[in-house]
């Protein structure tokens, strides 16, 4: 489906990858200071881009019927925005992981910080489509929501943020970063398990 | 016998009680036509009626089970106000997505269902390029697939033309006589036979 409207999840990487190349024009072109923020700039960037293709997650459904009618089927309600979750994570945290490599070489990341760059958006990007289920699924019916998406999830992002761009940087000095790969693969286990639950509560709220 | 039974019901909106107290039971082959001013309360019974909303007071139960259980939403299917339909999907996608979504179903059906509510040769035509009367049509077409025996259907006839119309009042009239269950709201009148009012 959206193959067929192909801009709904192309907009969201187009900001990655423009927003990411913007910096070295903006800050410097020297490759000691950027490899030292890369890990930082991917990270929030990558963030903000998801930010941007949620709000339209539950948005068309809600508008033309076809999220009523998934609400009052027979099929459990979790069960279906499982697969709606994973479709997103699909078109925008797939495609983010893929296009990594690049951007991290843009940035002067050497190649193993690419790698554990690439294994942290792994983890950590199917926990950003699902905590940001459950915001837009608290926002569905509200009309010019505006920046209270962003103000919902940010916090429940900074976890992320932190374990994930603290492995990067760590990894570029060699250190170990078995601890944060840890407490990232349980943020994923832990909204794996209770995001489809509470997106569907939110989602049946916000419908009545 | 299949039975809906509504046991005292009450619905508020906002600070105003719609209904309250509303009991009532449906049996097989039954069509309940819900009248009322426009804001009386009919969509939000019908609402509640399908799972979409909850009520503060009573409850709904079809041969036992309480309404927003899985065995009570696989007995429904409901049409609302909007047009449930994906822009990006042609109508047989779509139609194919919401019979997937109440039960099973082949091919087959899904083509002789468009045919049958006059939309022969559209099967590939985007949701987006229909008119309103169309989209309406193509969600109407699940009528012709499904199996479930509760209709609830919310101004099933607006924006049907006169050929629409007569299709799915013989469809309804057809699904009371295999014993199904037939809840709506119109403001046209309509030619159905045993069809009981509730006037809100």
């Amino acid at each position: 489906m959206a193959l067929r409207n192909p801009s709904s999840f192309l907009n969201p990487l187009l900001f990655f990858i423009i927003a990411i190349s913007l910096f070295p024009l903006a800050i410097s072109p020297e490759a000691h200071t950027l490899s030292n923020i890369a890990p930082g700039v991917i990270w929030v960037t990558c963030m903000l881009a998801v930010l941007l293709s949620l709000n339209a997650l539950f948005h068309t459904d809600y508008d033309n019927g076809v999220l009523e009618q998934m609400v009052i089927s027979h099929h459990p309600l979790p069960l279906l925005l499982l697969a709606k979750t994973t479709a997103h994570w699909l078109l925008t945290g797939l495609p983010i992981v893929l296009l990594s490599p690049l951007l991290g070489a843009v940035l002067f990341l050497d190649n193993t910080s690419i790698v554990i760059l690439m294994l942290t958006l792994l983890l950590a990007t199917p926990s950003l489509s699902l905590i940001g289920a459950i915001g837009a699924s608290l926002i569905v019916g509200v009309k010019n929501s505006g920046m209270l998406l962003s103000l919902l999830i940010l916090p429940l992002y900074v976890p992320i943020l932190i374990f994930a761009s603290s492995a990067v940087s760590q990894a570029q000095f060699g250190l170990q970063i078995t601890a944060q790969l840890y407490f990232l693969s349980s943020i994923f286990l832990l909204s794996l398990m209770g995001s489809p639950f509470v997106s569907a509560l939110a989602l049946k709220n916000s419908l009545e | 016998m299949p039975e809906l039974i509504i046991n005292e019901l009450s619905c508020q909106k906002g600070y105003s009680t719609l209904f309250s107290k509303l009991s009532l039971s449906l049996i097989a082959g039954d069509i309940l036509r819900i009248s009322g001013a426009n804001g009386s309360g009919k969509t939000s019974l019908l609402k509640i009626l399908a799972g979409l909303n909850s009520a503060e007071i009573g409850n709904v139960s079809f041969q036992g089970n309480l309404v927003r259980s899985s065995e009570y939403q696989e007995n429904i299917f409901y049409f609302g106000h909007l047009p449930a339909l994906s822009p990006e999907l042609s109508c047989q996608e779509n139609l194919n997505y919401l019979a997937n979504l109440q039960g099973g179903h082949t091919q087959s059906q899904v083509i002789n269902a468009l045919a049958a509510i006059g939309l022969k040769g559209y099967e590939s035509e985007y949701a987006a390029n229909l008119s309103a009367g169309q989209k309406r049509r193509v969600v109407l077409a699940t009528l012709f697939i499904n199996n479930a025996p509760i209709w609830i259907l919310d101004e099933p006839f607006t924006a049907l033309d006169t050929n629409g119309i007569t299709a799915l009042e013989a469809q309804i009239n057809k699904h009371s006589n295999n014993g199904g269950i037939c809840i709506l709201t119109t403001h046209q009148n309509c030619n159905l036979s045993k069809m009981k009012t509730l006037s809100l």
